[in-house]
């Protein structure tokens, strides 16, 4: 048996276990099994990968069993395993199984640790099932399987109203790209007959240049394909405008943001548009679109991260942003560097979010980091490992010898290096929305280190500080976003409190993804994106140009050097406001109060759609009811007959109990009266 | 088929027992009724095993000359192979949901529900034109008995509407039937799926049929009897409404409209596809804003419907195959979640949502029922659900782009209402002090809803159980549309390069 089969398998029954049996096998025995599935599963990915590397595999695909026939609509459970799948299935298996580590000390705490570890592994098979995907049909049952796993962790605090909201709304928008997913799977199957991905890569080149009518239009064939698939990975990846339910998501546990809404669910979009590269080659348009909306998310949602002041919230968007850079990339036809980016930015993000946990954890559930300060010499370790974090987010490296830098370095420059190098209108200007956007990551990223670790310390004023002093804390594992404070001035001092370093199942995981974080570039930038060595991995799995790689390497000097300019003075800009010179942020907001205020609200993306969708369809839904249903057709229709027959009043006040079996006996009486009559009138 | 009269065993044995039921003590009645429905159970599961997909059309077939033209003619093909199993499968369920829900004059509710089971299997095994009419508004009289004696506060008026409308319905399609046997001078309907009547007559047969099965489905506008009869029958009574009442509309249209007018159906395919496409969005609006549990699943339910509809008259492969999946999954799955409202109903006697809350804190196995179900009905794949909508939607598309637009918005919008109502009733805390009292499922109440959702993933992951034995059937409906069958709005033109003009209309 294929490796993949246990790979992909072993976390379904392993949720299985957990989650019907976590009742009798305890708590304990749930864990280990759902954690040892995992890290099997991590164990055979890595030799797979290396496989691919070595170039000692071809692509393969692994039979189940059969799932719909349907006329020519055949779709089969099936694993596919091919270069692209390797790089998947190593960064989901290894992330989650360091979360399963991570959550055994993170969740210590909580009452219902098998329901949570039997989610995480769901999850996890569902994601597999995604990426191991042969057909577009069972791409989307991975899809929504990891779209339900992050509903129920969403809301895995079901008591609290503001995760349920946001568990919701997950969904919901989610099903909103679902809606251009599920179109697009019905125009591929129209246009080429199959759903599988082979079989439509493979016929795609010769679909270039046709028309096709949709909904009243005459349009491209694979333009309107493209984009309806692509509307599926916007709503997946929280593209704009379906990237509201993100942030919110932060509602969840710490680890499930990391393992879900950082390093793997919100990447399936961008490995979407990497596994049908060729298709959208096919289309010029669509690969504008997908620049366009790439650059736009990156520029827009590190606006927002700027201002945040929630620890979570400004990593949330700060992966908005990061998948914003996979999707130019991807749109500039750098399909090798957006999976790069992918790759390495699972383990610099995992590590943030995990890190964010260990300070939340340190700091009794706080998340608002105007009461945090001084942090780095109560709990070192976690300073050290989200300080290499953010130096691989922002980029930090050298372009001498051959290079030397954090995985984002390698990772982020050879996207930004890609756009100006597609030479095309969109790649251009992603080019400079991408190095802005540098300066300002460096600029949040450093902020959060030295808002959390720097300063003097701002405990006291802490609600949550406050419940751990005076021991009258109602829910443990409770996590707050920053609207429960707003209020509060923030005087500065400790508070007699002393945070402590996390347990060990947390520091393992962390320094664990830390060596990812510092060697994934270095070590791997030659698999996924050098003109000589990376075509030879991909082997036409992903439609990589070499050209398009040559002319990276060879771009000029200030071109390379850009992203490192603007990430030092974003590093400038957040010393000098934090650090040098505390007061700097508030001056400046006082000069811009009503920007600061636009961004802070997240540019009123859901009050926006709050009035334009959810207001008019509850008010739809009313008028449809009462208008409609009953105004209408109830009125003009059953109780208007009654009426017009003159017994209306009569039947409605006097109609008793009574006179229901005369009814049903003049209806079975009317019955056989007219059988019989049909059957004389018949012979 | 030699030997025994299976099918007539399996309508004899309901009927019979629901005559003995009556003079039965309520305990007797009810022991009685779950032995029938089983053996019922059993010997549809034991027709299944006989059944040869690939095999004659008609299968099991009967015939016992009764008047004239009129006999006691029975035979099932695998479309009504598979609703037959989906009504035994169903009954068993609805006899242990009324077990103690149902302490008024039991015998007699017991006879209603197993001559309800009668009716409803001769609906499915019918080969008798005027036999078929019988079974189909016979089946009303127990269902409107059941809503009127043993329903809610307001069942008079709901039964009254149900009345009228079907009433209307039903006149019409009797003269439409009279119509074809005086032309076709049979009532054999096996016949008559062959016969081909003259186009101006077909026009007419079909809204004459449609009248009836509209009303059924229900199609909007003719929905508004729906709501108000499950908001106030019985648990088990709208179990069954949803589950095989429902199916009744659209089993009229694969075993009549289809076949029988094909031209006549061809010309109302637009008129189809609006209601549909409005059946979809507007339900599921209204839905949304109910604040009754029963309501909002009954408005989910013409939501569901319209999919069967838009499947039905792509009038192809998948569209066909998938209504009736469709049909299948909404059976069960409309069905689990009216016996979820029953079980909080039973406990705390009140279908209003705000009452509860937090149920995943008392009752965490009943929260996780309900959200299998609530998935499925979301149409979640791996789940029956998906199975149904995606084949039905992707016939749609093959159809009309415009339709499949219309129709596809129905997964964000069933989404969004099933999930608040899901979020309402487990998430939360609980908003009364007697909801947070509630205990979680009996034993009883779990192998009335296990089973279901045991069914639900069956049909989700190996769905070919269910297309097996409708395939050849399908196919030959299919064969039997191919001319009228909609050419769609895509017509796919190559580019430059590609002189070969190709109308990618799908005739597979």
């Amino acid at each position: 048996m294929h490796p993949v089969i246990f790979i992909v398998f072993l976390p379904l029954i392993a949720a299985i276990i957990a989650g019907l049996g976590g009742r009798w096998i305890g708590a304990t025995a749930a864990k280990v099994v759902t954690t040892g599935a995992l890290f099997i599963g991590a164990f055979l990915s890595w030799p797979l990968f290396f496989q691919y590397i070595g170039g000692h595999a071809d692509a393969v695909v692994v039979p189940v069993v059969t799932w719909i026939h349907s006329g020519t609509l055949t779709v089969d459970w099936a694993l596919r395993v091919d270069s692209l799948t390797a790089v998947m299935l190593v960064v989901v298996t290894t992330v989650s199984s360091l979360v399963h580590l991570y959550s055994w000390g993170y969740m210590e705490e909580d009452p219902s640790q098998a329901r949570f570890f039997a989610y995480l592994s769901l999850f996890s098979f569902a994601m597999l099932m995604l990426v191991t995907a042969d057909s577009l049909v069972q791409m989307f049952f991975g899809w929504e399987g990891v779209g339900l796993a992050s509903y129920l962790l969403i809301g895995f605090w079901y008591y609290k109203p503001s995760a349920n909201a946001a568990a919701l709304k997950a969904f919901v928008v989610n099903r909103v790209g679902d809606f251009g997913f599920s179109l697009g799977i019905f125009g591929t199957f129209l246009v080429f007959g199959t759903v599988s991905i082979p079989a439509i890569l493979h016929a795609a080149p010769g679909m270039a240049g046709s028309t096709i009518g949709f909904a009243g239009m005459r349009v491209g064939t694979m333009t309107v394909l493209c984009l309806l698939l692509f509307v599926g990975a916007m709503g997946k990846s929280a593209q704009l405008p379906l990237h509201t339910w993100l942030p919110d998501a932060m509602e969840g546990p710490t680890p499930v943001s990391a393992l879900i809404h950082a390093a793997t669910m919100v990447t399936a979009g961008v490995f979407m548009v990497c596994r049908l590269s060729p298709m959208f080659e096919t289309s010029p348009t669509a690969m504008h679109v997908v620049t366009w909306v790439g650059a736009i998310t990156c520029f827009v949602a590190a606006t927002v991260g700027c201002a945040q002041n929630d620890i979570k919230r400004v990593i949330a968007y700060s992966t908005c942003s990061q998948l914003g850079y996979m999707f130019f990339a991807a749109g500039s036809g750098a399909y090798g560097a957006a999976m790069f980016h992918l790759f390495t930015h699972a383990f610099f993000k995992a590590l943030l979010f995990l890190g964010a946990g260990s300070v939340i954890h340190a700091m009794h559930h706080e998340q608002d980091m105007r009461f945090y300060g001084d942090l780095r010499k109560q709990i070192p370790i976690t300073f050290w490992v989200m300080v290499i974090g953010t130096l691989a987010i922002t980029g930090v490296g050298l372009d001498v010898a051959g290079g030397i830098g954090f995985a984002g370095f390698w990772s982020k420059d050879a996207i930004i290096g890609s756009a100006w190098a597609s030479g095309s209108v969109p790649g251009v200007i992603a080019f400079w929305l991408g190095v802005l956007v540098a300066g300002m990551t460096s600029f949040y990223s450093w902020r959060l280190i030295f808002l959390t670790f720097f300063g003097e310390p701002r405990w006291a004023a802490s609600d949550h500080i406050q419940h751990a002093l005076h021991g009258d804390h109602d829910e443990p594992s409770e996590e707050h976003g920053d609207s429960a404070h707003d209020s509060h001035a923030a005087p500065t001092g400790t508070g007699g409190y002393h945070p402590h370093e996390s347990p060990l199942t947390m520091l393992v995981p962390i320094c664990l993804l830390a060596i990812g974080a510092l060697f994934a570039g270095q070590f791997f930038h030659a698999v996924f994106v050098n003109p000589e060595s990376a075509p030879h991995y991909w082997n036409g799995i992903i439609a990589f140009s070499r050209e398009l790689a040559e002319t990276v390497e060879s771009a000029s000097l200030w071109v390379k050097l850009a992203p490192t300019i603007a990430m030092l003075i974003g590093l400038w800009i957040a010393w000098n406001n934090y650090i040098r010179n505390p007061g700097a942020a508030g001056r400046l907001v006082a000069i811009f109060p009503g920007v600061y205020r636009f961004v802070l609200n997240k540019w009123y993306f859901d009050e926006l759609y709050d009035r334009i969708f959810i207001r008019p369809a509850l008010w739809l839904g009313r008028l449809f009811w009462h208008g409609g249903d009953e105004g209408t057709i109830d009125r003009f229709g059953p109780h208007g007959a009654a009426y017009a027959v003159g017994i209306g009043n009569r039947i409605t006040s006097r109609f008793q109990s009574g006179y229901l079996y005369s009814y049903a006996l003049v209806m079975l009486l009317g019955l056989i009266g007219a059988a019989t009559w049909a059957i004389w009138w018949a012979k | 088929m030699i030997g025994l009269p299976l099918l007539t065993i399996l309508i004899a044995v309901p009927l019979i027992a629901g005559v003995i039921a009556l003079f039965l003590t309520p305990s007797g009645a009810r022991w009685l009724a779950l032995a029938a429905t089983l053996f019922d159970l059993l010997l549809g599961a034991y027709l299944w095993v006989l059944y040869d997909p690939n095999g004659a059309q008609w299968q099991f077939v009967e015939k016992l000359p009764i008047a004239g033209n009129f006999s006691w003619a029975l035979g099932i093909d695998g479309i009504a192979l598979v609703l037959l199993n989906l009504t035994t499968f169903l009954m068993p369920i609805c006899i242990g949901a009324s077990w103690r829900s149902i302490e008024r004059r039991v015998p007699e509710y017991m006879a209603a529900f197993l001559l309800m089971e009668a009716l409803m299997l001769g609906v499915f095994a019918a080969q008798d034109l005027f036999l078929f009419y019988v079974f189909f508004e016979g089946g009303l009289i127990p269902m409107y008995l059941i809503i009127g004696i043993w329903g809610g506060a307001e069942r008079i008026k709901a039964s009254y509407k149900f009345f009228l409308y079907t009433l209307l319905g039903s006149v019409l399609m009797l003269i439409a039937m009279l119509y074809m046997v005086g032309t076709a001078h049979t009532t054999s309907i096996p016949a008559l799926m062959a016969f081909n009547f003259s186009r101006e007559a077909q026009t007419w047969l079909f809204l004459a049929f449609l009248a009836s099965f509209a009303v059924k489905l229900p199609m909007w506008p003719v929905h508004t009897w729906l709501p108000d009869a499950h908001v106030q029958a019985p648990t088990a009574g709208s179990v069954i409404l949803a589950g095989v009442l429902l199916k009744l509309g659209g089993y009229g249209f694969v075993r009549f409209s289809l076949p029988m007018f094909p031209q006549g159906s061809a010309e109302f395919i637009p008129l189809m596809f609006v209601l549909s496409g409005i059946a979809v969005v507007y339900t599921s609006l209204v839905a949304l804003v109910q604040r009754d549990m029963k309501k909002l699943i009954a408005y989910s339910s013409v939501a569901h419907m319209a999919f069967v509809t838009f499947g039905l008259f792509a009038m192809n492969r998948q569209g066909i195959e998938g209504a009736m999946i469709v049909m299948l999954s909404h059976g069960l799955v409309s069905g689990a979640l009216f016996l979820c409202v029953g079980v909080i109903y039973d406990r705390l006697h009140t279908r209003e949502i705000a009452v509860y809350g937090g149920l995943s804190n008392n009752m965490p196995g009943y929260a996780l029922l309900f959200m299998v179900f609530t998935m499925a009905s979301v149409g979640l794949p791996g789940t029956s659900g998906f199975v149904g909508e995606f084949l039905s939607l992707i016939g749609t598309y093959q159809a009309s782009s415009w339709a499949a637009i219309a129709a596809t918005t129905g997964i964000i919008l069933g989404a969004a209402y099933m999930l608040w109502l899901y979020w309402r009733i487990a998430f939360g805390v609980a908003r009364t002090p007697e909801a947070a009292e509630m205990i979680d499922l009996s034993a009883r109440e779990w192998w009335l809803l296990a089973p279901i959702a045991l069914a639900v993933f069956w049909m989700g992951i190996y769905p070919e159980s269910f297309i097996r034995p409708i395939r050849n059937d399908v196919g030959r409906l299919v064969t039997r549309l191919d001319a009228v069958a909609p050419a769609g709005d895509s017509h796919l033109t190559l580019g430059e390069g590609a002189h070969a003009h190709m109308d990618m209309e799908v005739t597979h």
